[in-house]
């Protein structure tokens, strides 16, 4: 599949919105720059990366405790909360274009509650793999266990909720609640098996927090979000036709059922992979891509990179206020994006009550 | 030249067509015809490809079921007969998704030729929801002909499948759409459109396919297939033929045409 990079977009002065949403990009590049620095000079220590960088482009020896606060803790959180920003952003993104509807989002139809199973299968499962396995896993075993159950939620979904290439709004998210009581009933059964040691991996994991990013956490996660937010700029121009139902799709030259099959293991791969490090952020895949395409419009060749820059800007932004908030005390990051996202989602429901007719 | 022969689809249990053979010739525009539900869209959607069914399809040679779709879709563009379309694209945006595929992907100086040709200049920043249905359907038209812009690319013909294209539209741009579709066959392309209105048939196509009951009753020349007694047969009400109207006026039966056949 070739992707047409925004670069090479055709642009007929007057109705063509590829201008306005390149300036945008740019915007967001400068957003997401501006916003990472802030979230390395916010934190409980009083370390300031300002003082850091003068004293090691000085040569001056930094201080260990400085070097910690901010190498160790601070960079690590701030590329996590930006990556699973940009993954959860860009899993809506895709999904919506999939399900050809505004309101798909990983977290409402339950393939965040099925990656979530996933994870949780591999903390209290994970003893039951061969020895060898399980250490070739290692860190993998929870991201790879979200993602395969992110993968199989989302198959499922498309299943229940697509009929001759058409998706039923209402089956969709009927469908995705009760997948998502399934998801997390299993989960339940799991939690209950659980031992000690894996009761406090499970609520480590739970919080929904970027607290706790290390490189080690990273490294596990990075591969999958990296390979789905690289795959999804590629998926723009297939979502663009599939806009027009599965059969124009195909008639304009999409590979319609390689194009499905790719967008589902891109949002299973994202998804997978932010809720396996950062337990459930919710909102972020429904209100971003939403916003960007009231400022820019639909098209999914600007409406992807935007979104994973949207996405990371908002979540540090949300990480920045959860710590600030009550501070020494941190606010879990889940409920900063709820507060902020759920009152926007009520708004799309409110304006969509006429369209929608559930 | 489209060739098909044997296609047999079942929906379910039920046998839509039956080993139905048909053929179209690039620079002709070929109708099918025939009542509600006697398989003239299934059919359409077998030679386009979209449907699975047993027999062969092959366009300029070429078996469909061997080529992938992009190479389908420089070969043919497909109107069907309602395209719901998610999120606000605007006119142009919708007609520039027909660009993505095809000889004249990128070509985006197309865009307002080909929404100027169906009558709508100037719609190109109009949001598509926004239009009424006949609006809708000729940006869809002109998103169709910007695939297909030229009706021969690299000495072959090029096809355009229009499955009602004048349903939702007024006598005039009835007619304006016909005449597109006429002028694309008349450059050397391939026409064929399934069509509810035997005028409209009868005053632009070369040749007509009479479906019922998924088997094909006739085909061929119009004056050949468009007859009482097959009509008649075909649509189970009486029907008689008068002469052709002159092509350029629209003429339009009354009342009285169906008291004296009874």
């Amino acid at each position: 599949m070739v992707a047409i990079s925004p670069d090479s977009a055709p642009t007929v002065q007057g109705w063509d919105r590829g201008a306005q949403a390149r300036r945008v990009t740019l915007l967001l590049v400068v957003a997401l720059g501006g916003m990472s620095v802030f979230s390395l000079t916010v934190g409980a220590a009083g370390t300031s990366p300002w003082a850091v960088l003068a004293d090691m482009i000085a040569g001056r020896e930094v201080s260990l405790a400085d070097r910690v606060v901010l190498f160790e803790i601070r960079l690590p959180r701030l590329v996590l909360g930006a990556l699973v920003g940009a993954a959860l952003a860009v899993s809506g993104a895709v999904m919506q274009g999939l399900f050809r509807n505004p309101l798909a989002d990983p977290g409402l139809v339950g393939v965040s509650a099925g990656a979530g199973l996933g994870a949780i299968a591999a903390i209290v499962l994970g003893g039951l793999l061969p020895a060898g396995l399980a250490a070739a896993l290692g860190y993998y075993a929870v991201p790879v266990a979200a993602f395969l159950g992110g993968w199989a939620a989302t198959l499922v979904l498309y299943g229940i909720a697509t009929r001759r290439g058409r998706t039923s709004v209402a089956t969709m998210l009927l469908g995705g609640i009760a997948l998502g009581a399934l998801a997390g009933a299993l989960s339940g059964i799991l939690v209950y098996m659980a031992d000690d040691a894996q009761l406090r991996d499970l609520t480590f994991w739970g919080l929904g927090s970027l607290a706790g990013a290390t490189w080690a956490k990273l490294a596990a996660a990075v591969p999958l979000m990296v390979l789905a937010l690289v795959a999804a700029p590629m998926l723009a121009r297939g979502l663009n036709g599939l806009a027009l139902g599965e059969a124009a799709a195909f008639h304009i030259g999409i590979p319609v059922q390689r194009l499905k099959a790719v967008a589902i293991l891109t949002v299973a791969g994202a998804t997978g992979a932010a809720v396996a490090v950062s337990g459930g952020i919710g909102f972020v895949g429904i209100v971003v891509p939403h916003l960007l395409r009231l400022a820019t419009g639909p098209d999914h060749r600007y409406l992807l990179v935007n979104s994973a820059l949207l996405g990371a800007a908002l979540l540090i932004l949300a990480d920045v206020i959860s710590r600030i908030v009550i501070a020494p005390a941190e606010l879990p990051i889940g409920i900063v994006t709820a507060v902020l996202g759920g009152p926007f989602f009520l708004w799309i429901l409110l304006r969509k009550r006429g369209v929608l007719d559930l | 030249m489209l060739e098909a022969r044997g296609i047999t689809v079942r929906l379910g249990r039920r046998a839509v067509l039956c080993g139905v053979d048909f053929e179209a010739l690039a620079g002709h525009l070929t109708a099918i015809v025939g009542p509600n539900g006697s398989g003239k869209t299934t059919l359409l959607r077998a030679l386009t490809g979209d449907l699975s069914h047993g027999g062969r399809v092959r366009l300029n040679g070429q078996d469909i079921a061997d080529l992938r779709p992009w190479a389908l879709a420089g070969l043919r563009g497909v109107l069907p007969q309602a395209t719901p379309l998610a999120f606000p694209f605007t006119a142009a945006e919708v007609v520039r998704l027909g660009l993505t595929g095809g000889v004249e992907a990128g070509a985006a100086g197309l865009v307002p030729q080909a929404l100027a040709r169906v009558g709508l200049a100037g719609f190109e920043g109009r949001y598509y929801q926004e239009l009424s249905g006949g609006e809708q359907q000729r940006v869809q038209l002109a998103r169709v002909l910007a695939q297909v812009w030229e009706p021969v690319a690299h000495g072959a013909p090029r096809w355009l499948f229009l499955d009602e294209p004048v349903s939702s539209l007024d006598i005039g741009h009835q007619l304006q759409v016909m005449e597109i579709a006429r002028d694309f066959a008349d450059r050397g392309g391939g026409v064929v459109a399934v069509m509810h209105d035997l005028n409209l048939t009868a005053m632009f196509a070369d040749r007509v396919a009479l479906i019922s009951e998924g088997r094909v009753l006739g085909l061929g020349l119009p004056g050949a297939v468009l007859r009482d007694d097959l009509l008649s047969a075909a649509y189970r009400c009486p029907i008689r033929v008068n002469t052709p109207p002159a092509r350029g006026t629209y003429l339009l039966p009354h009342a009285a045409g169906r008291v004296a056949a009874e």
